[in-house]
């Protein structure tokens, strides 16, 4: 690791950013290996079950409507379409489904999602700070993430300033970073770094550091409005850098990919990967989530054809 | 048949499948060899897994609203070029016929020609069903009261019979002429044709995913297309009594129709068979 470049903290104390250069080919490989296991039978429908708890239910769009996160958080509960529930419980190997981690809402959707999920123990997430682009005033920004934890999110999805990152000006977004953290008081802080727009994997990693050190709870890479957004080499470099901020500070940091992960195959193959450089104590909500929309739909019918043998029809698990 | 053979030089290759409009292998890269009458080997067949029939009935799946909302007049047109398609590479599939069965070319050639007339006759069938089957019924009341027929949706098509190539085209454009979309799972001798029946598919403006085809082992595909709950009807050419019982077992989940072929070939039967009846009341205006 190298430890030239630096940033200023709380009382101009200077703190050191690591990084080294990454080896693009055998990031790429190393993740490609991943795509070549056959995950079958018990394992994979341990992995299916592990997956749905891991979820951040997510729907970030401008037709967002009040009904509509309702509606998703009735799934985020009862992620079992009832229309196949009594069919699919009654199997002996059938196991009870859990609720996803979270849902993860817009700031103005998040008193109705609070209502919804009242008595559950889901968390509710806000992309906050001017997400996707990020590219408005701090006070804005914090105002924001106030609004956010007052309509009651306990978990915050930052966007980091990549105008500034990308400039070179390091300081403003560690700065950023932290006075989210203090905005957020109790609430969680998940820092996207929005790794499409960063390019390449040596910014990835810095990027990451520089998060971590500011105190983010969780690095996430992408909005899920940028492509490419997570994709198993990224998220491998993240992971990597979670692996050396925890030996060289003993704090363990959080994962969450987010956009694209479709099936249950892909899922499968990320729980692998932080399995594999993180291990098996990273693999629990509290660690590790995938930010997805139609991915549980996925693992549901994948589960249904694990426990009950056959293909059911795909419209039932699509009702959004 | 697979391979280029004008100076005799023949390169043999895997025979693939034809799922949503292309020739992909099989997902589980399983291929087993067939050999002629004479015993050289002919061609590899891809031995079809049950995703590659789950990809098969995706792609039938997305492609069948599209295919049904097309108008009459332009399936009808699509079948024919497939006739057309067919007849000008007759010799190839007469070719092939007399090598995997030992068929005379007199035999091969009528065949081959049954199967050109089958999708003739169907595509002339195609706007004209609706007018046999549908009906105006009287009723009590001021209103119209119409029957039409409808597609039943996704069809999936068993065929283990002894091959006949005219029958085996009968069946698709019976089955696609009224909007159905089909997968069909068939084993040699038939199968060693499907690059070539892709191909005529492939080039007739058939829109991806009306026919898929696929390859393999019936016995291993039988359970996941009979209980498969996309898959609205099976049309079973099988003289096999056990898999036909088997079937109409597993299909009563989901209600499919099971349709066994013992219709006559050139009649409206096959297409009465995959359409339901959908009645509308239509109130008579003063």
């Amino acid at each position: 690791m190298i430890h030239d470049r630096f940033v200023t903290g709380h009382g101009g104390r200077k703190i050191p950013i690591p990084y080294q250069p990454v080896d693009q080919v055998g990031a790429e490989e190393r993740a490609a290996f991943f795509t070549k296991r056959s995950i079958k039978k018990e394992s994979k429908l341990d992995a299916l079950y592990a997956i749905i708890s891991m979820i951040d239910l997510t729907t970030l769009e401008g037709a967002d409507t009040p009904g509509r996160v309702r509606q998703m958080c009735a799934k985020a509960k009862f992620p079992v379409p009832s229309g196949i529930d009594h069919d699919f419980s009654k199997h002996p190997k059938a196991r009870a489904v859990p609720s996803v981690a979270a849902v993860c809402v817009y700031p103005s959707m998040v008193p109705h999602a609070a209502k919804a999920l009242q008595g559950t123990a889901i968390h509710i997430a806000s992309v906050a700070t001017a997400f996707p682009a990020g590219q408005l005033p701090l006070e804005i920004k914090l105002a924001d993430v106030r609004a956010a934890v007052s309509y009651g999110a306990d978990e915050i999805d930052m966007v980091i300033n990549r105008g500034a990152f990308l400039s070179g000006d390091y300081q403003t977004v560690f700065d950023e970073i932290i006075q989210i953290k203090e905005a957020c008081g109790d609430a969680h802080l998940k820092v996207i770094l929005e790794t499409g727009e960063l390019l390449t994997y040596d910014r990835v990693q810095f990027a990451s550091h520089l998060a971590m050190l500011a105190g983010a709870d969780f690095i996430k890479t992408s909005t899920g409005k940028v492509t490419p957004a997570a994709t198993l080499p990224v998220t491998l470099v993240m992971l990597n850098a979670i692996k050396d901020y925890y030996q060289s500070t003993g704090v363990r940091v959080g994962m969450k990919p987010a956009g694209g992960i479709r099936d249950s195959k892909m899922a499968i193959q990320y729980l692998c990967m932080v399995n594999e450089v993180l291990g098996p104590e990273w693999l629990t909500p509290d660690l590790f989530r995938f930010g997805a929309s139609s991915l549980l739909n996925d693992v549901l019918k994948q589960i249904y054809k694990q426990v009950t043998g056959r293909y059911y029809y795909d419209k039932i698990f699509s009702i959004d | 048949m697979s391979g280029i053979n004008l100076s005799g030089a023949h390169i043999a290759k895997t025979t693939k499948l034809f799922i949503n409009g292309e020739f992909p292998r099989t997902e589980s890269g399983r291929s087993y060899p067939v050999k002629t009458k004479d015993g050289d080997i002919l061609t590899h067949l891809c031995q079809a897994s049950r995703k590659d029939l789950r990809n098969a009935v995706a792609a039938a799946q997305s492609a069948q609203a599209g295919w049904a909302k097309k108008t009459a007049y332009n399936r009808a047109q699509i079948l024919y070029r497939m006739a057309e398609m067919l007849e000008g590479r007759m010799q190839e599939f007469v070719a092939n016929r007399m090598l995997v069965q030992g068929l005379s070319n007199e035999q091969a050639s009528a065949e081959v020609n049954g199967a050109i007339d089958a999708l003739v006759y169907y595509a002339g069938f195609a706007d004209k069903y609706s007018q046999v089957m549908a009906s105006v019924n009287p009723v009590s009341g001021p209103f119209h009261n119409f029957t039409t027929p409808e597609p039943v949706g996704l069809v999936a098509m068993l065929y283990d019979q002894p091959f006949d190539f005219s029958t085996f085209m009968g069946m698709i454009a019976s089955v696609i002429c009224s909007g159905n979309t089909l997968v069909v799972v068939f084993d040699e001798p038939g199968a060693t044709l499907l690059s070539e029946i892709g191909e005529v598919f492939k080039t007739s403006d058939l829109p991806a995913g009306v026919v898929n085809l696929l390859s393999g082992h019936v016995d291993e595909l039988t359970s996941h297309m009979a209980l498969h709950m996309e898959i609205q009807s099976i049309l079973l050419a099988s003289t096999d009594e056990t898999r036909r019982g088997d079937i109409k077992e597993m299909a009563v989940e989901n209600m499919k129709r099971v349709v066994p072929w013992d219709f006559a070939q050139k009649d409206l039967a096959p297409i009465v068979a995959f359409t339901e009846a959908k009645t509308i009341w239509h109130p008579v205006g003063l």
